[in-house]
């Protein structure tokens, strides 16, 4: 194996420094070479130009006069109960879809017959499948429906609880409905995650687990759970920026009430950022839209360092993780 | 452990030689002696309470759980009861997702098919006043526009993923790879927004296009096919790439002869589900697009409806009587599923059958 410096395995590019002087760049390598690095950099001037286009569009809302927002009262007190709702919606979404993913994705890698593991895994993919909007059709009109009583019942047992105050609303529309949509539609990506990080445990260390006498679940305590812990967190990282911009369910499911409320079944639900655009923008004009750029924009602050700590944090676990290899 | 440390409580000192190393297992069928056990006595608690499916199905979960982790618990010791408890909630956890999936899926076909003729895809809504009418227009709508999308999404992901691959090298394909993993992220109604200002700046505010519609979805699906393609380009042996470049073959012929192809299954199904995807995105069609009720053809003239604002806005707004509305909506969401589904399952025969014989 003679090795020319381009047939270095890993590396199919070559060199900075081409071996021989002799050896021209052809023309067609320098356009093909060239294009492919365009798209590369387009990429990041699609973002800047993201940023950039909602920071210019927003600005009018900083500086108009605060009796012009939408509210009456300027833009922060006009995007803070949305802030407010979409944390709260994404927050019970997230401590549904955690222990929900983690199972399922236990299951599907550790559980179940190897043969039916990857169908199972498809059919888990099929719920990313779904559009949105019928995710909230769904929602609305079966979900709601259904939890109603239960609500009805929590309202009237554990009503000494703030997050069950009450009174319970009466079509079943609450921030507690829209965060189980969402529960269900971050699950796919959760799992998915998990079981790619679950199944990379070492075999060594499942198999050392067993010989000592360990039953499955001491396996997975002693071996795939450590192992997989960061990954879990990022996993929970990713459904959280899904949740975060998930519009068109919570538009739909959700009931609006305005205030900033702790009670999860109530009728004084705070709207989200991302439904409130999609119910207001097509009625809106002027200074209006701009407001709803802003909390746009807000809410793109957000999900991109959600979104950036997730993907951080899987990246050094890949390089970090001795076990890879 | 802890079951020897209870024998030693119970009997006073038994030899070493008399504590057992094994239990004894439960038999092979006690897991469905217990679901009996439990479906029997969830029947008769709910025959007291009131009996219903979803309530007899937990309620039968439950006992079930209960009772055979009790019986795992005096015949096989702690430990094993334990771990048949949990073998019992994980694979509960993944019977509850099932749940939605089934219901929803029997919730749309359920109401969608009352609609589901041919005067739904052959008319639009022009001059529609209750009963009749169709998605003609929001069909041709979705057509266009996530066509559109994916005419622009596929070469430059597809350059995109070759550069990553072939060419990136130090901070700029770092940073790339890191906001590309990013962008997969942005929320679909930011990318909205963001095609929104971007043609107000040339058509003044309140515009309304097709083409904006695109432009929102190239956003949100070029990130997918990158993301797709990468992984399938990283997985074409380098073997093949120093093969070509022995032969005195350029690197750009390499890709597009060598590398390109060998992966074309791997990438056809990438971007098959990416349009999968986008296909459904709802909101920033909601604020770009606009909706109507006649058929656009023109991408660069006018409001465009496309099938999951059209299904949004009817069950919202759905005129009188509202069940004629309410029905075009599940009839559109019906129409949306199957083309998704749709997509998917072409998306996994294109990989089964099609993906590279690499003899590996």
């Amino acid at each position: 194996m003679t090795t020319p410096a381009t047939t270095q395995a890993p590396d199919p590019a070559p060199p900075r420094n081409p071996p021989s002087p002799k050896t021209p760049r052809r023309r067609g390598d320098r356009i093909f070479s060239g294009a492919a690095s365009a798209a590369g950099v387009f990429i990041l001037l699609v973002l800047a130009g993201v940023t950039l286009f909602l920071v210019r569009e927003s600005l009018p809302t900083f500086f108009a006069d605060p009796a012009d927002i939408p509210g009456g009262n300027g833009f922060l007190s006009y995007v803070a109960p949305l802030l407010f709702g979409t944390l709260l919606a994404s927050l019970i979404a997230l401590l549904i879809a955690t222990p929900l993913a983690v199972g399922i994705a236990l299951f599907i890698s550790h559980y179940a017959h190897r043969r039916v593991a990857q169908s199972l895994g498809y059919v888990i993919d099929l719920l990313a499948a779904i559009p949105s909007v019928i995710f909230g059709l769904w929602g609305l009109f079966w979900l709601a429906r259904r939890l109603q009583p239960v609500y009805a019942w929590l309202a009237e047992h554990l009503g000494f609880l703030p997050i069950f105050a009450g009174p319970a609303s009466a079509t079943g529309r609450t921030i507690l409905t829209a965060g189980i949509v969402l529960a269900v539609m971050i699950l796919p990506i959760m799992t998915a995650i998990c079981r790619e990080v679950f199944r990379q445990t070492p075999v060594l260390h499942e198999e050392a687990a067993l010989a000592l006498g360990a039953t499955r679940w001491e396996m997975i305590q002693m071996s795939v759970i450590p192992y997989g812990k960061s990954g879990v967190i990022s996993a929970a990282m990713l459904g959280l920026g899904r949740a975060l911009g998930e519009t068109m369910a919570v538009a739909l499911v959700l009931s609006v009430g305005g205030g900033i409320s702790l009670d999860l079944i109530g009728t004084e639900n705070p709207a989200t950022i991302a439904a409130n655009i999609a119910l207001d923008f097509p009625e809106s004009t002027g200074i209006d839209v701009n407001a709803l750029i802003a909390t746009g924009l807000v809410l793109f602050v957000i999900t991109f360092f959600v979104n950036a700590a997730a993907r951080a944090a899987i990246a050094r676990r890949q390089e970090f993780s001795g076990a890879n290899g | 452990m802890s079951s020897t440390a209870r024998h030693t409580t119970d009997e006073p000192a038994p030899s070493l030689e008399d504590m057992p190393l094994v239990h004894r297992p439960l038999p092979r069928w006690a897991p469905y002696a217990s679901v009996g056990v439990a479906a029997v006595i969830a029947a008769g608690v709910l025959a007291v309470l009131g009996f219903g499916p979803v309530r007899f199905v937990l309620l039968t979960l439950v006992l079930f759980a209960v009772t055979l982790y009790a019986a795992s618990r005096t015949v096989e010791g702690g430990r094993k009861a334990t771990d048949r408890l949990v073998t019992i909630a994980v694979a509960a956890a993944f019977a509850v997702a099932m749940l939605p999936l089934v219901s929803l899926l029997w919730t749309v076909i359920e109401n969608g098919i009352a609609r589901f003729d041919a005067e739904l895809f052959t008319s639009d809504m022009r001059g529609v006043v209750g009963p009749g009418g169709g998605v003609l227009h929001a069909i041709v709508g979705t057509g266009l526009i996530t066509g559109a999308a994916t005419i622009v999404s596929v070469p430059v992901g597809l350059m995109c993923a070759v550069y990553l691959v072939e060419y990136g090298r130090g901070r700029l394909a770092k940073a790339v790879t890191f906001l590309v993993d990013v962008m997969t992220g942005i929320p679909s109604v930011v990318a909205g927004l963001f095609a929104y200002v971007l043609f107000v700046l040339f058509f003044g505010p309140g515009v309304r296009l097709g083409i904006a519609g695109s432009l929102a979805l190239s956003v949100l699906m070029i990130p997918v096919v990158i993301r797709s393609a990468e992984e399938m380009l990283k997985l074409v042996p380098n073997e093949l790439r120093e093969a070509a470049y022995a032969l005195g073959v350029p690197k750009w012929r390499t890709v597009v002869k060598v590398v390109l192809p060998t992966a074309a299954a791997g990438i056809a199904t990438g971007i098959t589900l990416a349009i999968a995807r986008v296909i459904g995105e709802t909101a920033p069609l909601l604020l770009v697009a606009g909706f109507t009720s006649t058929t656009n053809w023109d991408l660069t003239d006018g409001r465009m409806m496309t099938l999951p604002v059209f299904a949004y806005y009817s069950y919202t707004q759905p005129g009188f009587p509202p069940e004629a509305g309410q029905q075009r909506a599940w009839a559109a969401a019906l129409v949306l599923i199957i083309i998704v589904m749709g997509l998917n399952l072409s998306a996994r025969v294109i990989a089964r059958f099609f993906s590279p014989k690499t003899g590996r």
